[in-house]
């Protein structure tokens, strides 16, 4: 009776039950999802920031005067290189192979620390012009956006290593799959936020 | 029933948010830098002489550019997730959309009736 009961109540239990039963690790992941979602937020009060007080020189130097579009264009770079070799660590992953993610997470966090390297030296650059966050409007929402994406991608680089040291020390185990996963969708959407940077605050800077 | 939902789970694995495949990734990659590569070449040799067309090329092309990370990167589509993904990613482009557009209507609106002659001389004499 017990048995025909449960048989019964097992085939009219709802689908989404089953499923969210037997996959903890889809929870994460929808989880992390919509934390990249409020930090898209973030973002989109910093692009806004921009759009309103991006003009506002105080007689000050424009984004025609600063930006270095090839230095950009080389930071752009590095960026979507980041993303591909990211991309050949999850396949790797996929595989099985701890050597071939290590070897694919090793290139990933190298192009990551070359974006930050160029980032701050434009920043010493504009720096050495004169060209500080207390300079002007444009030049405080410049950097507080620009950095704050930087910030992002710094941390990612250190979430990266301590991730290599994880799948160094226990291999590819379901919990570091899950987190290299999580970090997968951290760096691709790093290089979302990105495309809106290069394109509002660069090219659409320079081209006045 | 064990087995049954172990069979699950490998289905769902596989087709699960977070998986590409060698192709998928080169087809994005080669998307992006093509994508990224055309506003760059229109803003650094003056391509266009019209500046307006010149940034509604870049806006369109970064929003196609977006996509294309979603879909071949962030493995993102309308079933991931059971649809919760995409239902979050509507209600953050909600957001945001208000929150820019709004500011920079309040803004500007704030811009043009604000005291006439207010420039940067008077505002320096201020000082």
């Amino acid at each position: 009776m017990t048995m025909a009961n449960n048989t019964a109540a097992q085939t009219e239990m709802p689908v989404f039950y089953l499923k969210e039963e037997h996959h903890p690790e889809t929870g994460t992941m929808l989880g992390f999802w919509i934390y990249l979602m409020s930090d898209s937020l973030i973002f989109g009060i910093l692009f806004a920031t921009y759009a309103v007080i991006g003009q506002n020189y105080a007689a000050g130097p424009a984004p025609t005067d600063l930006f270095d579009l090839e230095l950009v264009a080389i930071n752009t770079s590095m960026l979507l290189f980041s993303s591909i070799t990211y991309g050949f660590a999850m396949l790797q992953m996929e595989k099985g192979s701890i050597a071939g993610t290590q070897l694919w997470l090793a290139i990933t966090g190298l192009f990551g620390a070359a974006f930050v390297g160029l980032e701050l030296y434009e920043f010493h650059e504009l720096w050495s012009l004169g060209a500080t966050p207390m300079r002007s409007g444009f030049l405080s929402a410049f950097y507080t956006l620009v950095a704050t994406h930087g910030l992002h991608v710094t941390f990612g680089i250190i979430w990266l290593v301590t991730l290599m040291i994880q799948v160094a020390k226990h291999g590819l185990i379901p919990a570091n799959k899950r987190r290299l996963m999580c970090l997968s969708m951290f760096w691709h959407f790093l290089d979302v936020i990105w495309i809106g940077v290069f394109s509002v605050v660069y090219l659409l800077g320079v081209l006045g | 029933m064990s087995a049954h939902s172990h069979a699950h789970d490998d289905h769902h694995g596989d087709g699960g948010a977070g998986h590409g495949t060698f192709n998928s990734y080169m087809i994005g990659f080669i998307l992006s830098v093509i994508l990224t590569a055309i506003p760059f070449w229109l803003v650094m040799d003056g391509v266009l002489d019209s500046k307006i067309a010149t940034a509604l090329w870049i806006m369109g092309l970064g929003v196609v550019q977006i996509i294309v990370h979603m879909v071949y990167f962030l493995h993102m589509n309308t079933k991931s997730e059971g649809g919760w993904n995409m239902l979050a990613l509507i209600f953050t482009l909600v957001i945001v959309a208000i929150a820019i557009a709004g500011s920079m209507w309040v803004m500007y609106h704030l811009n043009t009736n604000m005291m006439p002659q207010m420039d940067h001389e008077m505002i320096r004499s201020f000082g």
